[in-house]
């Protein structure tokens, strides 16, 4: 039920709009993001956008899970230990 | 480049060397229904390291309903005047006479909608008509259904309500950590939809009072990976953090403008969960202002004495104390055709979930049940 999809806004008229989604255009009320602009990628549940998506933390987040993976992958065998101390303090930040 | 695809292989090798490192089982639970379904989907069960398990816990809404809850909403859409709309998830839930499908199917006048505004513009049409909306869910959902009733106040609707059994997340992780007979939970896979609303700063407190490590997640496979190897990387390093793994939506502090909107149309009180009996200040009601547009008031509605079907475990299933395979029930008598527990109805049931992708499927393959759990469990 708390399911939520991406979808871009392309065109609205005060707190109704429509969303792009896959190619369907659907209707979206847009109360709870009232600063969203066209072309705005927002989340959308239940008819309503929840929250305008990031996509430069987006694509921070898909680096970022890189640099983990890279990290554990590079360590020789056993040092496990030290993998995990090099990747906390980079999600620390992250909070 | 296929940019989900590539890292989710390097994700899984990591997770396999950290959890390599734990010489004992772990298990983190997956809040939200939505992870539940998505791991199952893509097969996380099957390539986890043998000491990492994932379990399901209180986080489908229509699992965490009350049994007593659902007898009411049954009883309101099979009355005359009423046009109860619901989301479509709660349409097969059975109750103790039926579900709302088979309401509908003896003449009720019930409505699936998509939106809870949906049913504010049916009450505007039909004015001749009461009209209900079934408001069911997490601090994902609730915004929508105050916005609904903020748009009848507005509209001067005075055939519109709300049956409210909306709950919130964080008193049911607490009452879980809190309960004597808690399941064994390492780490959190906290809800990511949930905490658009709430915020991810809201978990401090689960990290803080119970030394728990909570992620926040989205739903994708390689983010669904990469927030268990940020679990298992924290138990392997010793460490207890809240991190937030889905910052392209979930920022510290969530949508201030949803908190505003429940703050102004509920307020917090006790509610009875399925599994987990009644929860201190878990559930959304309104508030006196708006004690119009309760159902349950202008319906005059008796209170329904609680019960579980007989010999459903979908209690101890969103607890985390128990696997569908081990109810009596599962894929015998409660299929998704004919379900008698709710987790089993929902898309985003446990119960579907593993009747649709878990391993009790190998049965027809020759593999004893015995053998088929042992798959999953360390």
């Amino acid at each position: 039920m708390c399911l939520a999809v991406p979808a871009k806004l392309i065109t609205h008229n005060g707190l109704e709009g429509v969303v792009d989604l896959h190619g369907n255009h659907l209707p979206v009320n847009i109360m709870l993001t009232p600063d969203a602009q066209t072309g705005d990628w927002l989340l959308i549940h239940a008819g309503f956008a929840i929250e305008k998506l990031d996509p430069k933390q987006a694509g921070e987040t898909w680096a970022l899970l890189r640099d983990v993976a890279q990290a554990a992958a590079d360590l020789p065998a056993g040092s496990q230990a030290d993998a995990s101390a090099h990747s906390s303090t980079d999600k620390g930040d992250r909070r | 480049m296929n940019i989900a695809a590539r890292p989710s292989e390097e994700l899984l090798r990591a997770l396999h060397a950290f959890a390599a490192d734990i010489n004992r089982s772990i298990a983190f639970m997956e809040v939200c229904g939505t992870h539940t379904t998505s791991a199952f989907r893509c097969g996380l069960h099957s390539v986890m390291p043998k000491n990492v398990r994932l379990i399901s816990g209180p986080g489908c809404p229509v699992c965490v309903t009350a049994q007593a809850d659902i007898d009411e909403l049954i009883d309101l859409g099979s009355r005359r005047e009423i046009t109860l709309c619901t989301y479509g998830d709660m349409l097969r839930v059975p109750g103790k006479h039926g579900s709302l499908e088979k309401a509908r199917g003896d003449g009720a006048n019930i409505e699936v909608v998509y939106s809870s505004l949906d049913a504010v513009r049916m009450a505007q049409t039909h004015p001749d008509r009461q009209v209900v909306f079934a408001a069911v869910g997490f601090e994902t959902t609730a915004p929508a259904t105050a916005a609904a009733i903020c748009a009848a106040q507005e509209l001067g609707l005075d055939n519109f309500t709300v049956l409210a059994s909306h709950k919130l997340i964080l008193p049911a992780m607490r009452a879980l950590l809190s309960a004597a007979d808690r399941p064994k939970i390492d780490g959190f896979l906290c809800p990511g939809h949930v905490s658009v609303i709430i915020g991810s700063d809201a978990y401090r407190c689960i990290v803080e009072e119970f030394n728990t490590p909570c992620v926040i997640g989205g739903f994708e496979p390689g983010l669904l990976l990469s927030s268990l190897l940020c679990l298992t990387e924290m138990i392997a390093a010793g460490r207890v953090a809240l991190v937030n793994q889905y910052p392209q939506a979930v920022r510290p502090t969530g949508n201030a403008h949803a908190q505003a909107l429940l703050q102004k149309v509920f307020e917090t009180g006790n509610a009875r969960w399925r599994g987990l009996g009644l929860i201190p200040q878990s559930g959304l009601f309104l508030r006196q202002d708006y004690a119009r547009f309760n159902a349950a008031q202008r319906f005059n509605l008796k209170p329904v004495e609680d019960h579980e079907p007989a010999g459903c475990i979908c209690g101890r299933v969103i607890s985390g104390l128990a696997l569908p395979p081990e109810c009596k029930l599962f894929g015998r008598a409660c299929t998704p055709v004919q379900p008698i527990g709710p987790c089993m109805v929902s898309s985003e049931g446990t119960c579907a979930a593993w009747f649709k992708y878990g391993p009790h499927r190998a049965k027809s393959h020759g593999v004893a049940p015995a053998q088929q759990l042992q798959e999953v469990l360390p």
